[in-house]
């Protein structure tokens, strides 16, 4: 759904977390919110709240039970971190509902940021602002719920699977680490695939996690999505918050980000939500 | 018999002479017109302001060299892909014509089925029968249906080939003279029999250059079963193309499947011209 593009430029990701963390600072209040990026000095939609956008309804695993505000799914939680992060109260951030499609068009915004699994383009770039990205896709391999390889707990146990991707994917370059004895078989587009799973011809069909959500969720019957493994090769999908074009809040929500990575804040909620609740773990 | 060494004539001399002088000019003619043509179009071509895009996109030497390999791999189920279609089409094509055919009326249920599958056939684009057996047929779970891909394809390209084919057959057979069957039955022979040592032998000479003709597009069509999933030659190509944002391995597999119909089509060429000189010198 959230289409990606493979010809962006990668966004760098600062993903190495420092070696030895500092020791928590109980008073670290004033320093995240210092300088620019003091709550008081943010150019914000309404002033002291942080106003965010998401889709309505809001899927999970990204949130839970249609409620943003819960704090609950991937990025539910990842807004709330950020929101701490740059001086929020959770009881500051309030929710506002804006159709996916209409988010990255140019023009005004009523939001400040809004979170709703939207890939970094370039195309989109030209219209709208992005974060740092918040996410990086992993890859993810969805079987049979009734097959062998439902049991697979490593790459090694597809060993003789018959795995098939959408050609041009970073999921056909990443199924190399998987070590499949048979060459993949490769489809036009993810639709095709899909029906070549339905139909038996490929036991594991290798997709980016989010789109391996969907599927799993509202294209195929009696899928699962087996396990996840981040790719080697290849530039991945990559989610960042969308802001209005130009907007004076771009650089204090990177920074927020850049912090959370740093100290494997975001790593944890990402663990959280997308791999253990979401019953995707990673595979070795 | 003359013994002796015959004297050729003046005339006959200046004629010969004649002949060479002209053979000599011809080929020069040849020679400078087609150096002139292929140098006109290889200037315009280099000179067009996108060709050292073209070059570096399309063909690049090192993009060649490294796809090379995977194409060869997947060009060898082309081939496997054609031969055994094509060792399907050949029969079911002439069932289908001698089907149609054929006068008795007891056959009607039979020539209207062959008609239906020939038209449906004949009047599907191949990409969507491939779609529509590759992906449908195994959605059906019937018993005894094949899920391998490969013979998914066989099947799709069986069903679109064995349509053109049929009607190539057929029109062959219709273009025998009709006095050639009667000459079989008043000889004694069967119907059958008549069909199958008189008619069929004039009618697939006739129809040889159209039916080489639709087993060169078959060899090309193979190339639709990518959109299954199979990597044969193309979809290597454009995998390789997706990865490294160029072109080049298309062109190589472009070669390859030039390099496979080009020689079919000199054979087809010379048979047409043995069967001409045959029916000129009988």
């Amino acid at each position: 759904m959230k289409k990606t593009l493979w010809a962006v430029p990668a966004v760098l990701t600062l993903m190495l977390a420092s070696a030895c963390a500092p020791a928590d600072d109980k008073s670290d209040d004033t320093d995240k919110a210092s300088g620019d990026c003091a709550v008081e000095s943010l150019a914000l939609q309404t002033s002291g709240k942080l106003t965010v956008a998401t889709d309505d309804p809001a899927y999970e695993p990204w949130f839970a039970d249609n409620d943003p505000s819960n704090g609950k799914g991937f990025e539910s939680a990842v807004t709330y971190a950020i929101a701490e992060e740059m001086g929020f109260d959770a009881s500051d951030v309030v929710w506002t509902k804006v159709p996916f499609n209409t988010s990255y068009q140019p023009g005004e915004k009523a939001f400040d940021f809004d979170i709703n699994q939207i890939s970094i383009t370039k195309e989109r770039r030209e219209a709208v602002d992005f974060s740092e990205p918040y996410y990086t896709a992993a890859q993810a391999i969805i079987v049979k719920a009734d097959s062998k390889f439902a049991k697979a707990t490593s790459l090694a146990d597809f060993e003789d699977a018959q795995l098939g991707a959408q050609i041009g994917t970073t999921s056909l370059k990443a199924i190399g680490q998987v070590g499949a004895a048979k060459d993949a078989l490769v489809y036009d587009d993810t639709t095709k695939a899909a029906a070549a799973f339905e139909n038996g011809n490929i036991d594991g069909f290798v997709a980016d996690l989010p789109s391996a959500f969907y599927l799993t969720a509202v294209e195929l019957d009696n899928a699962v999505i087996v396990g996840q493994f981040a790719p080697e090769t290849g530039e991945p999908e990559q989610f960042g918050l969308l802001l209005e074009k130009g907007s004076k809040l771009t650089g204090c929500v990177d920074k927020a980000i850049k912090t959370l990575k740093d100290n494997g804040e975001l790593a944890k909620i990402e663990a959280k939500w997308l791999s253990e609740s979401a019953n995707a773990p990673v595979l070795k | 018999m003359i013994n002796e060494q015959s004297t050729v004539s003046a005339r006959q001399l200046e004629r010969l002479a004649y002949r060479r002088k002209r053979t000599i000019r011809r080929a020069s003619v040849g020679a400078l017109s087609t150096l002139l043509v292929f140098a006109l179009l290889t200037w315009v071509v280099v000179n067009a302001p996108g060709w050292s895009r073209v070059q570096a996109t399309f063909f690049n030497a090192n993009h060649a060299k490294d796809s090379l390999p995977f194409i060869w791999d997947a060009f060898w189920l082309n081939i496997r892909l054609f031969m055994v279609t094509e060792l399907l089409v050949l029969p079911l094509a002439l069932l289908i014509a001698v089907v149609r055919v054929v006068p008795s009326p007891a056959m009607l249920p039979f020539k209207i089925l062959a008609a239906a599958y020939t038209d449906i056939f004949r009047g599907t684009p191949t990409l969507l029968v491939v779609l529509l057996i590759g992906f449908g047929l195994p959605a059906l779970r019937l018993a005894g249906i094949p899920t391998s891909l490969f013979w998914l394809g066989v099947i799709a390209l069986t069903l679109s080939y064995g349509a053109y084919v049929a009607e190539a057959l057929r029109a062959g057979i219709l273009s025998v003279h009709p006095t050639q069957w009667a000459s079989g039955r008043a000889l004694g022979m069967s119907y059958g029999q008549t069909l199958r040592k008189l008619i069929l032998p004039q009618a697939v000479r006739r129809v040889m250059p159209p039916l080489i003709n639709d087993f060169v597009s078959l060899q090309k069509d193979t190339a639709l079963l990518s959109t299954i999933g199979l990597v044969e030659a193309l979809r290597a190509a454009s995998v390789y193309q997706a990865e490294t944002f160029n072109f080049t391995s298309l062109a190589v597999a472009a070669l390859f499947f030039i390099a496979l119909t080009v020689p079919i089509a000199r054979v087809t060429d010379w048979m047409s011209l043995r069967a001409m000189r045959r029916q000129v010198g009988g």
